[in-house]
């Protein structure tokens, strides 16, 4: 029997909102369809026009130019860089929009956002600005499905986050290259541990803020990963002043992780109550390992998990369940999201999560079915709602509670944005045919009821989709 | 004019049944053809102004009087008191961009202390980790989730002293589309903005009303949008009908009518009954690491409109400018040299302000390190010698009343080095 209640729910509270015509199918078995996307793949169809970070970085070198000119012409580099990746970063967000509008496979599209977020660089740092879409594409988007390890390795290797988080610039205190700027009598401040990166890895990445890790933890794996770096970078990005000459050194290939042991901090490191005596990169990924494997990290991503999709505060038990999961299948994603599907709480019909503005603005364009926004105009869109597309801010990524995106102020944006909207699609679309053929029977009495009285076609539509159950999810 | 409609809207909406039962008491408590506070509300404005992306300290507040001052700023240097295109005198020392006029006024009033050579405890120089830090007011950037202004906001105690008891009354106010990270928190805050797209017709928000009477959260957000979208309209029409004084300078700087509309509808807030006593601003621009300018340019005319807007901001306050301070802060401060390409880089040692009829100032508070070479911080920056979480502190102290205990405890936790500046206020 066609259950249209829960059909409702698979679309909008797992996916990005149903299509008209989409309820009927996904009503035989809602949980089928949601497990089914499961079974598939979150990697994009290859995308011809869109730059690989490896692409991107190599002509930001060569715009670099040579150092001399980087250092003194520094605001001319700049406005040249940016004339080249702001066109990027503006493609970028178009695919994106095109991606969630197309997707038949929107939970995956949901989870690969999440994972994003998790995993958050922010483009409004210049260095990210043009890698933001390629981190999503290459770091992201193939391990979706598959183990946190292999995510969690993936991210943190990318250069968008390298450079994010400044990862490029730790020089170890007693690496080589601070052994031969000593003898050298150079300045301190030009070498220096930078705790960017391992800080955000603990904290946000994996075992979370109460994870049980110490400042010293921090310390020691910050030199642990001290001479993780991007390759190609050249010498004017990789470091500063006279010790650059030799930054270059084991470059490897533009665009790519590379371990510059030259930056290294070596010897073995203590953290978190292990000892690691590995050489080179592979302590680091000794350490990455070790994290994926803490039942500190399965809590932290089974709260995250469920907060995103269920509810704010979620339910202990269900956090339990998914993190269990987690430890069960060493960090089998697929296997904590089913336990998320096989969770009472997350079918249960009432009033569910705020929609953040993209998912609102998805949501809405995928029930009108219009086409995308240009890229340049979606920017402007997501960005006078409040969620300017991979631009998060901070590594910490978009907030995920409805008092972080429903004030006031925000509310009375998204009411007008989609009275616009609605102005602009007119009579075209019927609301009260629209509201059972997206909602279901999550649509409510007191809606319907408000859409059928409406003074216009274009009034009922806005009235829709500003009803609190399509401001939900 | 939409605000129009909007303020209509309300007013007739207020004898509607099912908005009042949607907006609960706080609506009907609103006045909102009200003119400015009357007289018997003596409750401490304050404003918090972001100057978000590093302002130079050392243009916006020239020390001139530093022998190293001229040599290391050449073409950007200002020059001194009483030479062509000089800086206004503030003391022997320093003095202030010839663009800001209102604040010299204001210094020569008794009501503007500068600070110099601040700095929270952020000492690396990545914008979005610096203005992190100067908001959560902790000792790292993303120590926490809510800012320093909103955990004192939410004390019991500072509460009673900026906001009258009523059920739905906001103790803050950011103005703005999001809430800034200082301003988030447990205490319930409104928040406004200009905003681009059409307004709703009257209708068709009333229709919503209805439709959200039996969503509280809905409900509530709808009605506060619409009383804070109201008074800032109405304080903006205040001042249309009003023979313009200072302000058509202020209209002509970039962003100048802008922030001359942002700046009424904060005093309209400000000045509600009931309504919130705390703001805060936010503003952009300031990352000047190419063609800075000096006495004219790009920093010029962006201090120039800012000036504006203090000024706008006391016009439109009235009386209530006598219990109100402005604190102007930001992230960190600028190189002391000017780089290649006549701009400053990021730095460390900044300028604060802290401006109003509420303030006890007409001085320079600075332990002034000096600009010599053996003076600079790393080389290149002027040294922090005040953290700017004692002007915080002393401001919320002083000001909306905060105790001691609260600040140490709550407001900014891992402080207890860092001792209030005294004397801020007159009310002290």
């Amino acid at each position: 029997m066609p259950d249209l209640l829960s059909a409702a729910i698979a679309t909008n509270r797992f996916g990005l909102g149903a299509r008209p015509g989409e309820l009927a199918g996904v009503a035989g078995d809602p949980r089928g369809w949601l497990r089914a996307q499961l079974r598939g793949s979150a990697v994009a169809r290859p995308s011809t026009e869109l730059p690989g970070s490896a692409d991107i970085l190599r002509r930001s070198m060569e715009l670099r130019q040579d150092r001399a000119e980087a250092k003194r012409e520094a605001a001319a580099v700049a406005i040249r860089l940016g004339a080249y990746l702001r066109p990027v970063y503006i493609r970028e967000v178009e695919a994106r929009f095109e991606a969630g509008l197309g997707a038949s496979q929107p939970w995956l599209e949901r989870l690969t956002q999440f994972w994003s977020n998790h995993f958050a660089v922010s483009a409004d740092k210049l260095a990210v600005l043009g890698l933001a879409g390629a981190f999503e594409r290459e770091a992201i988007r193939p391990h979706v499905t598959g183990r946190f390890v292999d995510l969690l390795r993936a991210a943190v290797r990318h250069p968008a986050m390298l450079l994010y988080l400044d990862n490029h610039l730790s020089i170890g205190p007693n690496s080589r290259l601070a052994q031969l700027a000593a003898r050298r009598g150079k300045r301190e401040r030009e070498i220096g541990i930078n705790e960017n990166l391992a800080r955000e890895i603990l904290e946000l990445h994996t075992l979370g803020v109460d994870g049980g890790y110490s400042q010293a933890d921090v310390t020691a794996f910050a030199g642990v990963i001290s001479g993780w770096s991007v390759g190609g970078l050249g010498p004017a990005a990789g470091a500063r002043g006279p010790l650059a000459a030799i930054s270059d050194e084991g470059k490897g290939s533009s665009g790519e992780f590379v371990f510059r042991e030259w930056f290294h901090e070596p010897g073995a490191k203590s953290m978190l109550g292990r000892a690691y005596r590995q050489d080179g990169a592979g302590q680091g990924e000794a350490v990455l390992a070790d994290l994926a494997r803490s039942p500190h990290t399965a809590r932290h991503i089974a709260d995250k998990l469920a907060r995103h999709f269920i509810a704010d505060e979620p339910p202990a038990s269900v956090v339990t369940r998914l993190s269990d999961a987690y430890l069960r299948s060493d960090g089998d994603l697929t296997a904590v999201y089913r336990a998320l599907l096989d969770s009472d709480a997350a079918w249960q019909a009432g009033p569910g999560k705020y929609k953040t503005p993209s998912d609102y603005v998805l949501s809405t364009y995928r029930a009108l079915q219009l086409p995308a926004e240009s890229g340049r105009r979606a920017v402007l869109t997501f960005d006078a709602l409040g969620q300017r597309p991979f631009a998060p801010g901070s590594p910490a990524g978009w907030p995920d509670r409805a008092a972080d995106w429903d004030g006031s102020s925000a509310l009375l944006k998204r009411l007008e944005w989609v009275d616009v909207l609605a102005q602009r699609v007119g009579s075209a679309c019927d609301a009260a045919t629209l509201g059972p053929a997206v909602l279901g029977d999550a649509l409510g009495a007191a809606t319907r009821a408000t859409v059928s009285r409406a003074a216009s076609g274009t009034q009922a539509l806005t009235l829709l989709l500003a009803s609190p159950e399509f401001l939900r999810r | 004019m939409a605000s129009f409609n909007r303020r209509r809207f309300l007013r007739d909406s207020l004898a509607t049944p099912a908005l009042l039962a949607a907006g609960g008491l706080g609506f009907s408590r609103l006045a909102l053809s009200a003119p400015a506070t009357g007289e018997g509300d003596r409750a401490p404005r304050l404003v918090l102004v972001l100057l978000r992306g590093a302002l130079d300290g050392l243009s916006a507040v020239p020390p001139y009087g530093d022998p190293a001052y001229a040599g290391l700023r050449r073409e950007i240097a200002l020059g001194s008191p009483g030479s062509t295109a000089g800086a206004l005198r503030l003391d022997g020392t320093f003095g202030l961009h010839p663009a800001m006029p209102f604040l010299q006024q204001s210094f020569t009033a008794g009501e503007l202390t500068v600070f110099h050579a601040v700095a929270t405890p952020y000492r690396d120089r990545s914008h979005f980790d610096g203005q992190d830090l100067l908001e959560n007011g902790g000792l790292r950037p993303h120590a926490t989730t809510t800012g320093w202004l909103n955990r004192a906001l939410a004390l019991p105690n500072a509460a009673a002293s900026v906001r009258r008891i009523g059920a739905r009354a906001k103790s803050g106010v950011a103005l703005g589309a999001n809430v800034p990270l200082v301003m988030r928190g447990p205490a319930e805050v409104a928040s406004w903005s200009p905003s681009r797209l059409a307004a709703l017709d009257d209708d068709t928000l009333q229709r919503l009303a209805d439709l959200y009477s039996r969503d509280p959260v809905l409900s509530m957000r709808l009605a506060d949008a619409l009383s804070s979208d109201a008074i800032a309209s109405a304080a903006q029409e205040a001042v249309r009908d009003q023979p313009s004084s200072g302000s058509n300078a202020v209209r002509a700087a970039p962003g100048g009518a802008r922030y001359a509309e942002i700046m009424r509808a904060t005093a309209g807030f400000l000045t509600q009954p009931d309504g919130p006593r705390v703001a805060t601003l936010e503003t952009t621009g300031w990352d000047t690491h190419a063609n800075e300018g000096g006495s004219q340019g790009q920093l010029a005319l962006r201090l120039g409109a800012l000036d504006g807007g203090l000024r706008a901001l006391r016009d439109a306050l009235g009386v209530a400018w006598q219990q109100t301070a402005v604190l102007l802060v930001t992230e960190f401060g600028r190189t002391a040299a000017v780089n290649g390409t006549r701009g400053t880089d990021h730095g460390t040692g900044a300028a604060a302000f802290l401006v109003g009829g509420a303030v006890r100032g007409g001085r320079v508070v600075s332990d002034w390190p000096g600009l010599g070479a053996g003076a600079l911080y790393e080389g290149r920056d002027l040294r922090p010698t005040l953290d700017l979480r004692a002007v915080f502190k002393g401001v919320l102290h002083e000001h909306l009343g905060v105790t001691a205990v609260d600040l140490q405890r709550s407001v900014f936790p891992d402080s207890e080095a860092v001792a209030p500046l005294r004397d801020l206020l007159r009310t002290a």
